[in-house]
């Protein structure tokens, strides 16, 4: 599948397109199809998300996943930082990302 | 401390007024990304992995206690309180809201910091010694000469669009420990009968084309640096490739056309400034040298440290540099806990820092380049103060220089250029040699890793360096071997195929026992890796 990703224009926050707004959880994102460079200009010209761009994923059974390690530690957050990731409870969550 | 005279603070502040109303204009749409983007970089806003990135700048490496407090502070109330200090002796902030970063830049401002020119074509943060103005050693005190050339290239419009970025170094020491020969322009303050003027090199740098930068004039005239700098930046700006960013720094003009042809093009250049007369105004640098004298030194104290305390004896064995000044020390704060992210420091770390440079250090401390802090001036007497202080707060890892003191950029966890991982590398490698026998018995050992090939973790330059690469999706890592940014400067070269995380920690342990094993008395790993050559280690490692 095709997802597609980039920033809040306002936070910064890594965001997800979900197929109708924007999540910070990976797991929401939307199979964008061929339809994502439409997406990206009308959502970056909406000020709603800034450096979009669309990437490859799976559906795993733990959700979707990211084909890139890069993509994968956007969804997750810093490895070394557990507590500031978005799964702070979850000990492997890390090792979801390699 | 060189202080903002009212030119300066209100440049500063009209800065931030700016930004200001380009975030705002942002903001409603009316700028787009593309004609935003240059605008942010110029104020050292960048977005990265997660969020927006803002580097600030610490000129020379040198800060107040206040301005300590200040970098504290934002790491609270508009981050997610903590800091990343760099291999330029910047500060880092990781997760910046686009809204908030006018007013960071007004917190800045209400202390004498920016972030101007920390990003972009333009010449950057001027990088020194952070043992300048305390080391018995050098000729002169190099910050107001770093000062000096601050202020002649804050907003030089010359060299506002250079072919790429620029940094020059600036150094008055036999010793180098800013890696001066690995920018594009290093300068080494020197004596010669009497008048003090600066050896100059150019064309280093790291990156994906690493070089040590040969010399290109062995005497300035203190008077002249500036002009001449100006004929350095005049030939580059002129003849740099801007076709290519990949070939557009100094070093790949200096290489491609000659040492030689480089020279005679600056000499000539040099010759027309002279007639243009562009020399600062002596009065000008009497003005920045007064602000860098010498402390008022207490006198009479005691040369006595109670070594009573192992922990303490030995922290101040490895922390614990000679001060030019009887009865003080130069106290060096590691940023690389054993478990924790090097160049990381919290916002209470930060702010106690702060504290401890207003009461023991003359309100003064410093950056390095290895991402660590400095107290420059402590008394002796209150070294135990400082450091049970200092262990209250996970600051008194004594490791300096040894293997775990690892410089890490700060890789794919945070970095959108990067391929791999630094972080958890760094800290297998710490957890792997934590015994602090094992780290002595090693010595010195600087060991460096870059999670891609732009190298902000100067693997080039080190003893060991690690550069991640991204092989089919996967981590890979390779390894080098003999690199030093030190006066003796050097790039590392590859030992051959990459390894994975662990497998590179495995090779570093192998490396290590190679050492050990064929060491001569008094030989550091560097020593004997010249010596000896590349092939024992090879072997070792691939059998």
């Amino acid at each position: 599948m095709k997802i597609l990703t980039g920033n809040d224009l306002v936070t910064g926050d890594v965001i997800w397109w979900a197929g109708d707004g924007w999540s910070r959880q990976v797991g929401d994102s939307a199979d964008v199809g061929e339809q994502g460079d439409d997406l990206v200009r009308t959502e970056e010209a909406a000020l709603r998300v800034v450096g979009a761009y669309v990437i490859d994923a799976t559906v795993t059974d733990e959700g979707v996943r990211p084909a890139h390690i890069k993509d994968r530690i956007r969804a997750l957050g810093p490895t070394v930082r557990p507590d500031l990731n978005l799964k702070p409870n979850d000990a492997d969550a890390g090792n979801w990302v390699i | 401390m060189y202080r903002y005279d009212s030119y300066d603070q209100s440049i500063v502040d009209a800065r931030v007024d700016e930004f200001r109303d380009q975030v705002q204009r942002r903001l409603t749409g009316a700028l787009t990304e593309d004609q935003f983007k240059p605008l942010r970089l110029m104020n050292g806003l960048y977005l990265q992995l997660h969020a927006y990135m803002l580097r600030v700048a610490i000129p020379y490496g040198t800060l107040s206690g206040k301005q300590m407090r200040k970098l504290g502070e934002i790491a609270a109330k508009y981050d997610k309180g903590y800091g990343h200090f760099t291999t330029r002796q910047n500060l880092q902030y990781n997760w910046i809201k686009l809204a908030d970063a006018p007013d960071i830049l007004a917190e800045l401002a209400s202390v004498e910091m920016h972030a101007i020119q920390t990003s972009g074509n333009c010449i950057r943060n001027i990088s020194s010694d952070q043992y300048a103005g305390v080391s018995a050693d050098e000729v002169a005190d190099p910050r107001p000469w770093a000062e000096l050339l601050r202020q002649w290239s804050s907003f030089h419009p010359e060299f506002t669009y250079l072919p790429r970025k620029f940094k020059i170094c600036v150094i008055a020491s036999d010793d180098d420990r800013a890696a001066m020969k690995l920018h594009d322009i290093g300068l080494k303050l020197v004596s010669k009968d009497g008048v003090i003027g600066a050896e100059v090199y150019a064309g280093g740098g790291m990156g994906r084309t690493p070089m040590v930068a040969p010399q290109i004039r062995d005497f300035v005239a203190e008077e002249e640096i500036v002009s001449y700098l100006e004929a350095c930046l005049r030939v580059y700006n002129r003849y740099g490739r801007r076709d290519n960013k990949y070939k557009a720094r100094i070093k790949i003009l200096v290489h491609e056309i000659g040492v030689e042809e480089y020279k005679r093009q600056v000499e000539e250049e040099f010759a027309h400034m002279r007639e243009l007369g562009l020399n600062p105004p002596t009065e000008e640098l009497d003005r920045i040298r007064a602000f860098f004298a010498n402390p008022a030194y207490d006198t009479g104290l005691s040369e006595d440290i109670d070594r009573a305390d192992p922990a303490f004896a030995l922290w101040v064995d490895r922390q614990v540099a000679a001060h030019k000044a009887p009865g003080y020390a130069i106290v060096n704060i590691s940023l690389k806990p054993l478990t924790g992210i090097p160049g990381d420091a919290s916002a209470e770390q930060i702010e106690l820092v702060a504290s401890l440079a207003e009461q023991y250090s003359l309100d003064e401390l410093r950056v390095t380049h290895a991402q660590n802090l400095v107290l420059p001036h402590v008394k002796k007497a209150d070294l135990p103060a400082i450091w049970q202080q200092l262990e209250e707060a996970g600051l008194a890892e004594a490791n300096l220089d040894l293997i775990t003191d690892i410089i890490a950029c700060p890789g794919l966890d945070y970095c959108a250029l990067a391929n791999a991982r630094s972080i958890p590398l760094a800290q297998k490698i710490a957890q792997r040699f934590a015994a602090a026998e094992r780290q002595a018995e090693l010595g010195e050992l600087k060991l460096k890793i870059s999670g891609c090939i732009n190298a902000c973790g100067h693997h080039h330059a080190g003893h060991i360096g690690i550069l991640g690469v991204d092989r089919k999706g996967v981590e890979n890592f390779q390894l080098l071997l003999g690199g030093s940014g030190a006066e003796d400067a050097s790039l590392g070269q590859i030992t051959g195929p990459g390894f994975s995380e662990d497998g590179v920690v495995d090779a570093i342990e192998k490396v290590t026992d190679i050492y050990l094993a064929e060491r001569t008395d008094g030989e550091r790993f560097l020593d004997t890796y010249r010596r000896i050559g590349m092939k024992p280690f090879k072997e070792a490692i691939y059998g």
